[in-house]
């Protein structure tokens, strides 16, 4: 099998509801960058464990029966997901097709989510995965657990699913501070076929005239990349100003550079990528 | 992500952590009280020792879910360094051992534990448990007939109460015997040896000390073979367990971390007054039992046992020998691997060797370092024995030229060397032989020799030798590691001529 190079658009698939929304949307990226379409399922390790005995004694041959047990109860389980899986997987792929995707793998692995994406790193261009897993669907201003650690531990673009899927995106905004990590976003966005044709909004909250001056730099970056592009400067919270900008201008999606300060910076004074996560309502696509 | 899994291991379970470290924490109390006067010291020693290697262990190990703390296998190794030298020479070793350990994390020794067979694992866990038990007889020998009593009644509790419903799988059934034997005891104001006739049981928490010996060669001398013994049977036993839990719970462990987790664990011992310890294979397997999977269950473990220690201390004295045997009984059966005897059956006989040999050398050594030692030479000789076997040489005679051709086809190497050797037939007189090298592996000096010999003996009778395929026989002489990692290179040293 030979892996081509950062390439595939890679889709996580579960049993939550935006399962469906990550398929279109992953279809929507595929199409567009001609790009092949992987869709993963992921089944994880249990938590917690499937049998307590508190008995605290141990006899002769405990040890052999105790892996047999364990092993006994792990097996129906994960024959059971394993089952729930495919069929999950099969609804995504024919969803895929239905968008006009030429064509779609379906993967499943074993292990952390985590674990199998950055075995799979390579051959990633984007990943795109849900907000929330279907563990904590209902919980409202929270993201899923993992997904932080996932962002942080994947140097790839991920895509944030957090609502159904419309349509194709036309107006897409770019949260730009003319730090080093959104520099590099600007890059990617010029250089990718992805954005091309949609109106770019580069928006910048903070004002000053080496700020203005680097909003323009980037504009032009982008306009000779043959993007149709806007640029906004605004000044109040960082957060809520781009909600904000968004609304006002019926964006569709937020691109921004993910977690570029310090870890000191981010415990101190809050990482913006975390609050972005959290109080979005529009799908976030995180560029590393 | 260091973060996140970090937080996994610890707080991904936290109800069941909790609830396994407080049944893992009532089985090491008695534990840790037998296994400090197995060493000859007081049984604070090893209470402290539990104490301090279970919090540290759960910080610093690489196998969360394992319990380690003051061991039978360690305590067996100290006994004549405190009978000769004391205590404080015993905390001195301990703190060397710590040392000794983390320096093996560095050198990445662990991965040496793939030299140690399954079979010589067996031998070191069934010794142990034999171990175990025979340091329980001397409190059944001399004795009224009320301690048998009592012992087997414990153990009637142990093993049966599990069995009632309900009650039985939330109530430790260890627990049960001893709250029951020393009612019985206190009541009954039965006249046999308690916890408190074997010594101080701790009243405060531990306290931070250095060892009182002087800090000269002498020591060293005195302290170092026992720190050698102590570092190689705790990592082994570590890394076994270890092993064990991987298994269990179907996740992976960081082996070298576990050893410089085992060595800080280790030093904190020494410092707080505590004996060397290692992990325990029975009481890790209750934890998992119990449904401890993260780093709280080893923690709440040591924490519980010392909060229980201080605070029940007076009570804990009156707890009767009998019961202390009895859960130890049970502690060297469930270590026992039962599987190995139906195994004995099917298993060839010179794995079979290996087992018995590893459990005979430590029984009658009482040093589980010397058994994995003898273990470990023993299967490595049968194996080699065993390749020796697949070499073979085979001759034909070109009756034209007055040619014999020899095909070597195989592995040659110090074991098969004189069979290799003995294949040729130097007597036959003929104009030339041809040796045919390119099935064959040369794999060390021994096999070079051997090949020189033949040739020479040749020569001396006037036989002219031509070898072919010599450079690709002796490619697997390459002594450097690492080198033949790659299939492909491999397929071209092994398979490909």
């Amino acid at each position: 099998m030979s892996i081509q190079h950062r390439s595939t658009i890679l889709a996580g698939i579960d049993g939550s509801t935006y399962s469906a929304a990550v398929t279109d949307y992953a279809a929507w990226i595929a199409v567009k960058l001609r790009a092949p379409l992987k869709l993963l399922h992921n089944i994880e390790h249990r938590d917690t464990p499937p049998l307590t005995d508190l008995s605290g004694s141990i006899g002769l041959g405990s040890r052999e029966e105790l892996l047999e047990e364990l092993t006994r109860m792990e097996e129906r389980r994960s024959r059971i997901l394993l089952e729930q899986g495919k069929a999950m997987l099969q609804d995504a792929h024919e969803r895929a097709l239905a968008r006009g995707c030429p064509e779609a793998e379906n993967l499943q692995r074993h292990g952390s989510l985590e674990e199998t994406l950055v075995e799979m790193e390579e051959e990633i261009r984007v990943l795109v995965v849900g907000i929330r897993g279907e563990g904590h669907e209902n919980r409202e201003k929270q993201i899923g657990t993992k997904l932080e650690s996932l962002i942080r531990a994947l140097h790839r673009p991920v895509l944030v699913v957090n609502r159904p899927f419309e349509q194709p995106p036309q107006r897409i905004m770019i949260a730009y501070d003319g730090g080093e990590v959104s520099r590099k976003a600007l890059d990617m966005v010029s250089l990718s076929p992805l954005y091309q044709g949609l109106e770019c909004h580069l928006v910048h909250v903070g004002q000053g005239e080496q700020e203005s001056a680097q909003l323009q730099e980037g504009a032009a970056i982008l306009r000779q990349a043959g993007l149709k592009t806007i640029c906004a400067e605004l000044s109040g919270d960082v957060q809520q100003q781009l909600e904000r900008y968004y609304r006002e201008h019926a964006i569709e999606l937020v691109v921004m550079g993910a977690f570029g300060q310090s870890r000191l910076r981010e415990l101190l004074f809050g990482s913006l990528t975390q609050r972005m996560l959290i109080n979005s309502k529009i799908p976030l696509l995180l560029l590393r | 992500m260091l973060l996140s899994s970090t937080r996994q291991q610890w707080l991904g379970n936290i109800r069941a952590d909790l609830l396994a470290g407080i049944v893992v924490a009532l089985a090491l109390i008695p534990e840790a009280i037998a296994f400090s006067i197995i060493a000859g010291v007081d049984p604070k020693v090893g209470l402290y020792a539990s104490f301090c290697i279970a919090v540290i262990i759960s910080i610093v190990g690489g196998r969360p879910g394992m319990i380690s703390a003051a061991t039978g296998a360690m305590a067996l190794l100290m006994v004549t360094l405190v009978k000769e030298h004391g205590l404080q020479y015993l905390l001195a070793a301990t703190l060397l051992t710590g040392v000794l350990q983390i320096s093996t994390g560095y050198l990445k020794l662990g991965n040496l534990m793939s030299f140690v067979s399954r079979s010589v694992v067996t031998g070191f866990v069934n010794a142990l448990a034999i171990l175990i038990f025979m340091a329980q007889l001397p409190e059944l020998t001399h004795v009224t007939w009320h301690v048998y009593a009592m012992t087997a009644a414990g153990l009637g509790i142990i093993y049966l109460f599990p069995h009632l419903p309900v009650v039985g799988k939330i109530v430790p059934s260890p627990l049960v015997c001893i709250v029951l034997l020393t009612l019985v005891a206190v009541v009954a104001g039965l006249d046999i040896r308690t916890v408190g006739d074997m010594g101080e049981l701790p009243d405060t928490l531990p306290l931070f000390l250095w060892p009182d010996v002087p800090l000269n060669l002498e020591t060293l001398y005195i302290i170092f073979p026992y720190a050698i013994s102590l570092a190689v049977v705790g990592l082994l036993e570590s890394m076994m367990t270890a092993t064990i839990v991987d298994d269990l719970t179907d996740t992976n462990s960081d082996k070298n971390r576990e050893c410089k987790g085992q060595g800080i664990a280790n030093i904190g011992a020494g410092l707080l007054g505590g004996m060397a310890g290692c992990a325990m294979i029975g009481q890790s397997v209750i934890n998992v039992k119990s449904g401890g999977r993260g780093r709280l269950s080893t923690l709440t473990a040591g924490v519980f046992l010392i909060v229980m220690v201080v605070f029940l201390g007076p009570l804990i004295s009156q707890i009767p020998m009998a019961a202390l045997v009895a859960v130890m009984i049970m502690v060297s059966i469930g270590t026992f691997s039962w599987q190995s005897i139906i195994d004995l059956k099917k298993y060839p006989l010179s794995t079979n060797l290996v087992m018995v040999a590893t459990v005979l050398v430590v029984v009658s050594t009482h040093n589980l370092a010397y058994g994995v030692f003898v273990g470990v030479l023993l299967a490595s000789l049968f194996f080699a024995n065993k390749v020796s076997h697949f070499m073979y040489v085979s001759s034909e005679l070109d009756a034209l030229t007055d040619i014999r051709t020899y095909r070597v086809v195989g592995q040659v190497f110090f074991n098969s060397a004189d069979k290799f050797t003995a294949q040729f037939d130097f007597k036959e007189v003929r104009d030339k032989v041809v040796i045919n090298l390119s099935r064959a592996h040369f794999w060390d000096i021994s096999a070079v020799g051997a090949l020189d010999k033949v040739v020479i003996k040749f020569r001396r009778e006037g036989v002219a030798v031509e070898l072919i395929g010599l450079n690709e026989a002796s490619a697997t002489i390459v002594d450097r590691f690492g080198i033949h990692d790659k299939p492909e290179e491999i397929d071209q040293v092994l398979g490909g001529h």
